[in-house]
């Protein structure tokens, strides 16, 4: 047993309401510079939908993720490592910026200084990849709420499974379709393939949280991390050459504070904790013959912290005790082991993926209670499942590789929880029988009612950090102790250096100075920049 | 001049290529990168980028071959100088041609479609003119300089003169007579090589054949030193105040 520690993530997809105010708040912090327009570390889907970059969840098309070879054995989808090296200088499975969407802005300045005429003056939007006048086709939620659904709903990759098996169970009529957002960051899997497909070795997974992350200093552009992973959220930074992608933004989570995705949802659906696992057992796992069976399988590679073996085993390996404490009050290992209502995103890719999903129940409540029945009465809903306006087999697509068990059991689960905790408001005497059929009892539901629906701050997020007994320091060092604009080749040093604008030794790109000095230049300039001048960032 | 063209200059070019590398890598890791612009294209380049590199990489071979394999050698295991020269000649052109072609598409791409051209740098140019100069003298030099069964022998002149560049004793004596076109071809080589370090080329030297060997998954512990505020650098010490 080698116990490893992982902070992995849970969503609510009940709760999710498809602000997307995770995705800009994510924009905002991380992806706001030239170079990186296109590129979404989080995003909100609406499914059924192509998703961001379109259709990425066709593997026969752009090869994410591993695969089983004759052997039984684990490979890489898009070749092994000669394929790769024989094959580096072009990579045909890159999706190019349009398969994610055209970046542009508009010629504002055409509003205030066009000439005199008849007609009004309009902003055209302006390509911020070619500087040309382009057409917006595409961007990276444009069907949003199902927008032109009747036309595209048909492309994305789990429709097509899903009616391949249930011909008529997804249907795009206004009157009988479906939707649910589905909010994705980097899963940080536990066997990652795009970590494996990095030929410069500038991709590693952190051993103390299992944050997966790109070393900016190493990474040499051979771009073949955007294809290894099946879930395409690594990115390809255009202006610097080199891949970026979610960094679960490590230096919140080392001071023990959730990520921005986390720390604003409007929605309160995300969960952050420890997972413990067994690094021994990862590579076996993966390589589980039956696509259906990787559920269970990654399950099974998760360690219980409550046993006093793991703990050992833990502290042997390093783990620092709050870790280890962190283990056993996760909300997380809660929702996916404990009470097993969260299940992960497409485990038939054989990345081992880290981020959860509770499926969504939602519209049955209202859908039973318009046929005049009572649609929290456990009969009713239990049946109804199976024929819930969101097919099961279309979720069972997303989250477990078509197995519909799963998907119904933890449906199952939270709608025992509300017939029960209906009785319970009411002040009726719950029926225990509605607990014991989805195998839980009166205390687990409760409990797991209180982490769904009531749960606090501190018990969504429950993350140790990097160094408890420097906690004091660490958390000081959020906040720079000296002034921020404090660093070498700071702004003031200006300039452009030989290679370029992004050369030079550069820890992280210092996004907030950048903004920060390119909103003063706007504000001082006398004249509004061109669009060209835009794309140069300066 | 002789001395200055075949005597300085390939000294000047190595040690700026050397030291170029030693800088580049100690000041520039995060600029060190092929800078790809598939995103933006990637048709053209999915054809002519393998194109230009596999016969660049050929060309190399040959270039290898014909100046550090001594004609006594070849001699020695009975291989006349003509069947050299049909090799030298047919081996040379098919790789000769495919960077050629490779790397004519690569810039008609670079110049026609508009986010590659603009995410092109003065440094690219100047890199694409010599690289592109220096391909092209050297098929100049070789096919008009050659006939079918007997063609320019560099092994009397050229090799031997490079080889005598690594004994630190350069023989400039034997590039007096050779052709023109040969002479440009070197020179612009040259060049190339001291600019290597400068431009975007240095990605020839992250080949990355590591790959080949380590675990397919990568675990780095955190770097404690990046733990909590960075250190004060000296005499930037704070005073208390």
């Amino acid at each position: 047993m080698r116990v490893m520690a992982q902070i992995a993530m849970v969503m609510n997809l009940d709760k999710c309401i498809g602000c997307h105010t995770c995705s800009v708040t994510c924009k905002q912090a991380w992806t706001n510079r030239t170079g990186m327009e296109y590129v979404w570390f989080n995003n909100v889907e609406t499914r059924p939908g192509q998703g961001y970059p379109r259709r990425y969840e066709d593997q026969e098309q752009w090869k994410g993720g591993w695969t089983l070879n004759k052997r039984g054995a684990l490979k890489l989808k898009n070749g092994g490592r000669l394929k790769k090296l024989a094959g580096i200088f072009s990579n045909p499975k890159l999706p190019e910026i349009k398969d994610y969407y055209e970046p542009w802005t508009y010629e504002y300045k055409n509003l205030t200084d066009a000439p005199l005429g008849d007609d009004y003056p309009v902003a055209e939007p302006r390509s911020l990849i070619s500087g040309k006048p382009m057409k917006i086709e595409w961007s990276s939620n444009w069907d949003d709420n199902l927008g032109g659904a009747t036309e595209h709903g048909g492309q994305d990759p789990m429709v097509e499974k899903t009616r391949q098996q249930a011909a008529d169970k997804v249907k795009f009529a206004f009157e009988q379709t479906f939707m649910f957002y589905l909010p994705r960051i980097c899963e940080h899997c536990l066997n990652p393939s795009c970590v494996a497909s990095c030929p410069s070795g500038a991709m590693y997974k952190r051993s103390e949280d299992g944050i997966v992350l790109v070393d900016q200093d190493q990474c040499r552009g051979w771009r073949m991390c955007v294809t290894g992973c099946p879930y395409k959220k690594v990115y390809f930074n255009h202006r610097t050459g080199k891949a970026e992608k979610c960094t679960m933004c490590y230096p919140r989570v080392e001071v023990g504070l959730p990520t921005v995705c986390s720390e604003t949802c409007v929605g309160r659906l995300r969960y952050l904790g420890v997972i413990l696992y067994d690094a021994d057992k990862v590579t076996a796992a993966a390589s589980t013959k039956d696509d259906k069976a990787l559920y269970e399988a990654q399950l099974g590679v998760f360690l219980d912290p409550e046993d006093p073996e793991v703990r050992r085993e833990a502290e042997r390996a390093g783990i620092a005790h709050d870790w280890i404490e962190a283990a056993r009050r996760s909300p997380v290992r809660a929702l996916i082991s404990t009470y097993k209502v969260a299940l992960p995103l497409h485990p038939e890719y054989r990345t081992m993926p880290m981020v959860w999903y509770i499926p969504p129940l939602s519209p049955v409540v209202d859908a039973l209670t318009e046929t005049g029945f009572d649609g929290e009465e456990a009969g009713n809903l239990f049946g109804a499942i199976d024929t819930l306006r969101i097919p099961l087999e279309y979720l069972a697509e997303i989250f477990t590789a078509g197995d519909v068990a799963p998907v119904r059991a933890s449906l199952t689960k939270l709608a025992a929880m509300r017939s029960h905790m209906r009785a319970v408001n009411l002040g009726e005497q719950p029926d225990p029988s509605i607990a014991e059929s989805v195998g839980m009892d009166a205390r687990t539901i409760e409990e797991m009612y209180r982490l769904l629906a009531i749960a606090k701050y501190e018990d969504r997020y429950v993350i140790p950090t990097a160094a408890v007994g420097d906690a004091q320091r660490l958390e000081e060092s959020a906040l720079p102790d000296s002034c921020s604009l404090d660093y070498e080749d700071g702004p003031g040093m200006g300039g452009e250096g030989p290679f370029g604008q992004d050369s030079g030794r550069k820890n992280l790109p210092l996004v907030t100075i950048e903004n920060f000095h390119r909103l003063r230049d706007k504000q001082t300039a006398d004249e509004e920049p061109r669009v060209e001048d835009i794309k140069e960032g300066s | 001049m002789r001395t200055l063209l075949w005597g300085v200059l390939p000294y000047v070019a190595v040690a700026l290529l050397i030291a170029g590398t030693v800088w580049r890598y100690r000041y520039d890791k995060f600029g060190w990168t092929t800078r790809s612009s598939q995103v933006y294209e990637s048709k053209l380049l999915n054809i002519a980028s393998p194109m230009f590199h596999y016969g660049i990489l050929f060309v190399l071979v040959g270039h290898l071959m014909g100046l550090f394999i001594p004609e006594s050698w070849t001699d020695a295991v009975r291989l006349k100088e003509h069947a050299y020269h049909v090799i030298s000649l047919y081996g040379g052109t098919v790789a000769g041609v495919l960077a050629v072609a490779g790397i004519v598409m690569l810039i008609y791409r670079r110049r026609t479609k508009a986010p590659v051209f603009r995410a092109t740098t003065a440094n690219d140019k100047l890199m694409y003119v010599v690289l592109f100069g220096s391909l092209v003298m050297g098929m100049w030099a070789k096919l008009t300089n050659s006939t079918f069964d007997h063609g320019y022998n560099y092994r009397e002149s050229i090799a031997p003169w490079v080889r005598s560049l690594f004994t630190l004793q350069p023989k400039t004596e034997l590039m007096v007579g050779v052709p023109l076109t040969y002479q440009i071809h070197v020179v612009m080589a040259l060049v190339l090589f001291a600019l290597i370090p400068f431009t975007r080329l240095v990605h020839m030297f992250s080949a990355p054949v590591q790959y080949l060997f380590r675990p397919y998954v990568v675990y780095r512990s955190r770097d404690e030193s990046q733990l909590g505020p960075r250190p004060e650098r000296r005499g930037w010490e704070r005073t208390g105040s």
